[in-house]
């Protein structure tokens, strides 16, 4: 992943579901543009952080060996606002998960408040080739993505340590 | 549980308008797939995931829509046309797929025409009988 947009996970059942956490924050400079005087999370990057918490879950389940795409947003449906200050939850849960792809239902929530509801399919591009070719290393859980979660995966060895 | 052939066609016509976002009238039976209901090459598989879910069938990657196995294969297609080796193998593969038009001029790029509303539920309709 170029780009991580989610802050940590507070929930990981392998293969099923997974609930990641993002604060938004006014440091986020683009909530000064979107919009100047009224910062509020845009909604693409609301399927950002969907499609990253999913993909990941979806990744994990084959060992991250498979190169996991955001291949359709099959519904995003918009409830209310996230702004800045918000501890947003994004739970993904597997729905379908097959060689070829993968799908997931998820819902934003925020407090008692539900944001979003989100449902997305990916693929795994190397056994949906039509023709093409991609690079054999994995651009996607590549070299920074697999050694920031060795950051992460001590802790949850350890909880003593919180 | 046996379905009649009109349940069969709610419930795809139900699973077609989910999956690829239009309303449920406009999934007619001889609606193409891509053509008439916009549908992509993901949707196939999508639509794959919720027909199995839907009806409780496994539903094998190569028999609802052709793979690359066909459409890459240089023996079954020739200068964008399916050659009548390819339409061979295609019929097999594809026996709930209405040929009769497509035979006349086997143009790879008509091939998406194939894909009906129709085909689905004859297809479906094998599957649960």
């Amino acid at each position: 992943m170029r780009w991580i947009w989610i802050d940590k996970f507070v929930e990981f059942e392998s293969g099923k579901r997974a609930v990641s956490i993002k604060n938004v924050s006014l440091a986020e400079e683009h909530l000064h543009d979107h919009f100047p005087g009224y910062p509020i999370m845009p909604q693409s990057l609301m399927i950002e952080a969907m499609a990253q918490t999913g993909g990941i879950l979806v990744g994990e389940a084959r060992n991250f060996q498979e190169k996991v795409i955001l291949a359709k947003v099959t519904k995003a449906i918009f409830s209310d606002l996230a702004r800045p200050g918000d501890q947003l939850r994004l739970e993904a849960v597997v729905e379908n998960l097959a060689e070829e792809a993968a799908t997931i239902v998820g819902t934003i929530t925020c407090g008692e408040r539900r944001i979003a509801e989100i449902a997305l399919m990916f693929s795994h591009i190397d056994k949906n080739l039509a023709g093409m070719e991609f690079p054999e290393e994995n651009f996607v859980f590549n070299d920074q993505f697999m050694s920031l979660l060795q950051f992460y995966r001590p802790r949850e060895a350890s909880p003593a340590q919180n | 549980m046996t379905l009649s052939r009109e349940d069969i066609t709610a419930k795809i016509q139900e699973t077609l308008a989910d999956a690829l976002g239009v309303d449920e009238e406009e999934v007619v039976e001889d609606a193409t797939l891509m053509g008439d209901l916009g549908a992509e090459s993901i949707d196939f598989l999508d639509i794959v995931f919720r027909l199995e879910k839907a009806f409780e069938i496994k539903i094998p990657r190569e028999e609802l829509f052709p793979g690359d196995n066909v459409l890459n294969n240089a023996e079954l297609v020739d200068n964008g046309k399916v050659t009548p080796e390819g339409l061979k193998t295609l019929k097999t593969q594809l026996p709930h797929v209405d040929f009769s038009e497509f035979e006349k001029d086997p143009d790879l790029n008509k091939i998406s025409d194939l894909f009906t509303v129709k085909s689905i539920i004859d297809y479906v309709a094998s599957k649960v009988a």
